[in-house]
Parts: structure tokens; sequence; C-alpha cells
């Protein structure tokens, strides 16, 4: 097998590689032990305590 | 620290951020959005009286019209941009901007360089002719140096931050900014004719030239239009609305599917050309698949609300930014809609869709960013509140209405100029010629003239209320919602 002919099986199947990587994100955020983590991230934007210049 | 009697100790080495440029940012927005809706109602009455065109080839519709999308999108919209995105960056990462408030200057004024060589240039008469995409080849390498270093300022700023994860905001002003660049650079690839003139001619031809343009033209709207505002609505909403997010989790799902979605679906703005039919129905796909995200960010937006709803009555700022969360609902409700084929075969070339337009630009990005601006001032001037809340109410309600009699005029202008077009008579011709669906439309346009002079006529009660605010002025008024509710009213 050339690296041409990988190259082609790589592209032809980009959707499923796609669906794979998106599907991962979704299980990612998703997965019930981030959930504490991901609450904690939304309350970023109630830390800043800076003043403007 | 000027502490030299010091009863009050301010709080341990509070952080400064750099703000300076983010006013000149704001009052740029408030500046070019004034302009840009004036030069809309001007070519809108245009349409209807063809004689406000003065006779002179400066003040004529075709290049007048760049000038007005330009001047809402790229540069209302840019610097509305551009000052949250610098705002919102600098306070979830709790630093200052990288490379400091110079660097920032540079962006600042390079891009309202930009902006003027570009009007200037469409009102002389030079254009690319691509649409949103008009300034000829020196005006985009201008523009890619700025952009270039705005993307380096925003980029080094999450680098350097102090808090451990990138707020779900940052992200779509970062995809903003990385595409952005991207079909900037790509969809203006021109050959000019000599270094001294501005001519030139664009690498592609045909429908190769026509793809490109439309993948850009698509993603203007899918990065510029949609990812960068959802960057504001992630920010400005929870923080206007003092809760967290509905869900940050599904704020990750928006993210990632409109980045792997939006790409595609610039090919429904091509139907029944020359386009191969595959690529036409890829892109329709994609569009249809939008549906989702879409719904799921409208969702994630408006149910931050939930259990908060009285908010609405008593703060029109929230109103303004709420409200803007629904027409963004509704045009990527109808988007979708529009970029079916059976649909397209109807919409294409019609009225309908600058309604389309205008129901998204109007409602979902003018008012978010109105909200924004409502936010920002009192907070960037160092004003305890804004000079009036019921002046507020009042520009949404104008403004409001402004949108609805322009999109329900254009609906119907759209749609009945699309039906006049494809109605044939017993023997097989056409029904109407091109001049009477003219006709049949006047009316309509002079009631989208109207919708465009209510909505201005808001903006400049905001620049109006704005200004006082900046002066430190406060309207002596009665609380919004009324005696009941007054103790609930939150100060802006």
């Amino acid at each position: 097998m050339t690296l041409e002919t990988l190259y082609e099986i790589a592209r032809s199947t980009w959707v499923i590689w796609m669906v794979m990587l998106f599907v991962g994100i979704v299980l990612w955020a998703y997965l019930p032990r981030n959930k504490k983590r991901f609450e904690e991230d939304a309350n970023i934007i109630f830390k800043d305590e800076g003043n403007g210049v | 620290m000027s502490g030299q009697t010091g009863p009050v100790t301010p709080a341990p080495a509070p952080l400064a951020y750099d703000d300076e440029v983010i006013r000149k940012f704001v009052v740029a927005t408030i500046f070019w959005g004034v302009v840009g809706f004036t030069v809309g109602v001007l070519i809108a009455f245009q349409l209807a009286f063809p004689a406000l065109n003065l006779d002179l080839e400066w003040t004529s519709f075709g290049r007048l019209r760049p000038v007005h999308t330009s001047a809402v999108i790229f540069a209302f919209g840019g610097n509305i941009l551009l000052a949250t995105s610098l705002y919102v960056v600098q306070r979830t990462s709790r630093v200052s901007l990288f490379g400091g408030s110079a660097t920032a200057h540079v962006i600042f004024w390079g891009y309202q360089i930009f902006i003027v060589m570009a009007a200037l240039s469409y009102v002389l008469g030079y254009s690319q002719s691509k649409e949103y995409a008009e300034p000829e080849w020196f005006i985009d390498l201008w523009l890619t140096i700025v952009w270039v270093i705005y993307l380096v300022v925003f980029a080094g700023t999450i680098l350097i931050r102090k808090e451990k994860h990138i707020y779900v905001a940052n992200w779509f002003f970062l995809a903003f900014i990385v595409t952005i660049a991207m079909l900037h650079i790509i969809n203006n690839l021109a050959v000019p004719v000599s270094m001294t003139g501005a001519k030139s001619y664009i690498l592609w031809s045909g429908v190769q030239d026509a793809m490109t343009q439309w993948w850009y033209g698509h993603n203007a709207v899918g990065f510029f239009l949609t990812a960068g505002f959802l960057g504001i609505m992630y920010y400005f909403i929870p923080k206007q609305a003092d809760r967290p997010v509905y869900s940050y989790r599904l704020s990750v799902v928006h993210f990632w599917s409109i980045t792997f979605l939006y790409i595609w679906a610039g090919p429904h703005h091509l139907h029944y050309t020359a386009l191969p039919d595959w690529t036409q129905t890829l892109g329709m796909t994609f569009s249809v698949m939008l549906w989702m995200p879409s719904w799921g960010g409208m969702i994630n937006g408006f149910m931050t609300l939930s259990g908060a709803w009285d908010k609405l009555r008593t703060d029109p700022i929230l109103r303004f930014l709420v409200t803007s969360v629904g027409f963004y609902g509704m045009s990527t409700f109808e988007g979708p809609l529009m970029s079916i084929k059976a649909v397209n075969a109807l919409s294409h070339y019609t009225d309908w869709t600058i309604g389309h337009v205008h129901s998204g630009a109007l409602g979902w990005n003018a008012f978010i960013t109105f909200g924004a601006l409502y936010y920002l001032v009192p907070r960037l001037w160092g004003r305890e509140r804004l000079y009036s809340l019921r002046l507020v109410n009042t520009h949404f309600w104008i403004a409001t209405m402004g949108i609805v009699l322009y999109i329900s005029s254009m609906w119907v202008s759209g749609i009945m100029q699309g039906l006049m077009w494809r109605t044939y008579d017993q023997l097989g011709f056409l029904q109407y010629s091109f001049i009477e669906t003219v006709e049949a439309m006047h009316p309509y346009y002079i009631i989208r003239g109207l919708g465009g002079v209510l909505f201005l006529l808001g903006s400049l009660i905001m620049v109006y209320n704005l200004i006082m605010t900046i002066k430190g002025r406060v309207r002596n008024e009665a609380p919004m919602g009324g005696q009941v509710t007054a103790p609930a009213a939150a100060a802006n």
C-alpha cells in the first residue's frame, strides 16, 4: 500500500472521522463526571474582580 | 494605590484592564451604526423613488448599497465584535490585553482606516463585485495586516490567562477571528493589473469563483454575524441576568456543531446554477442540519432566564438581549427553510431574501449590539447607571416596530414578486413583465423604508441616552415595571 492509496482512503472516509470526533466531543461534554467542572466553568464570568483603566 | 490617609483600603492590587481602546471601539460602533442605518434608509427610499439617486454616479444605488452593507456589517458589527471580544477576553482570562494598550490602538485605528478606505472606494466606483468582499486588493491587504494583529492580541491574551478554563464566549470569538482570516484571504486572492492602480482580477473564473465567493459569503454570515455575536450572547446575557448560562455543556455542543456544519452551507446561494447538482444538495443538507445547533443555542440563551423571567419586565436591556435571541432563532429557522431547493426556487432573487437578512441583521445582530452597548457604556465610563432606562424601553419598542414593518413588507413583496415571475397565461407565456412586478412592489418599498426610519429613530434615542450617560447625568424618572415591582427592579 502506497502513501497515495492510504491518503485516498483517509480522504474518502473523512466524514466518518469527523462524526467520530464530534460524537467524542458530545460524550465528553455530557460525561457525568464532568458535570461539576462545567458548572464551575459557567461561573467564570462572575469571578472577574478587576477594574478598567 | 493612593493610600495616603486611606481609611478605605482598596482591594489588594486590583487588576487593571485595558479599557481605553474598548471605549473607542464602543464610540465607533455607535457612530458607524448611525451612518449605516442612515445610508440604508436612503437606499430603501431610492428603490421606491429612483429620483433620490440625485442623478449622480457617486450617490447611485449600486455604489451606496455596498456602503450600507459594509457600514452595518463590518463597521457597526465589526466594531462591537472588537469591543466585546477584547472586553470579554480580559475579564474571563483575568489579565489585561496581550501587547498592551498601544497594540490594541493599532488595531483600532487600522480598522477605522480600513472602513473609510472601503467606503470611499465604493463611492468612487471601485469594487471587486463580490458581495460583502467589495474592497479592492490593496484594502484587502491592509485589513489582513490589521486582522492578524487582532488575532495575535486576542489569542495572546488567552495564552497568558490566569483562569484555567477558556470561557465559551472566547471560543466563539476565536472561531470568528480565525475563520474570517481564512475566508478573507482565500476569497480575495486577486492579481492587481498594476501596482499603482486599484483594479485587480480574481484568481478563479466562472463557477469556481462563484463557489469560493459564496463559501466566503455564507461563512461571513456564519462566523462574523453568528459565531462572533454568539460570543456576545454567552457573556452578556448571563451577566445582565446575573445567573450562569442555562447549560454550559449545551454551549460546548453548540459551539462544535456550529463549527463543524456552517462551513459547508455556502452552495445554497447557488441553487439552479452551473454549480454541480451534488454540491447544491450538499449545501442544502448542511443548511438544514444547522437547524439543530441554532435552536440549541437559542434554547440555551432563553433558558438562562428560566426562573427569572420577571426581569424582562423591569430590565429593557435584558429585553433587547433576549429578543435578539428570539430573532436569532427565527432567522435561523427561516434560513434553512429557504435553502431547500424547492423553496429557493420561489424565494431566490426576490425581496424575501432581503427580509430574511434583515430579520437576522436588525433583530439579532443589532439588538444584541444595543443590549451590549447599554451594558458596556455605564461600566466603561464608570457611571452608576444609564441616564434613562425608560428611553431604552422607548428605543426597544420603536426599533421592534421598525423591524416588523421591514420584514413583513419584504415577505409580502418577495413572495408576490416570486409568484409573479413564475405565473404563466393559458398560452404558456409569462403573465407579467418585469416592470409590472416592480410597480406591484412599490407600496411595500415605502413601508420598508418607513420601518427603516423607525429603526434609525430608535438608534438616535440610544445615542442621546448614551451621550447623557457618558456625561454622568441621570434622568429623574419612575423605575421600570411600576410601583408594585419597584423594589425588585434591578439597577442595570
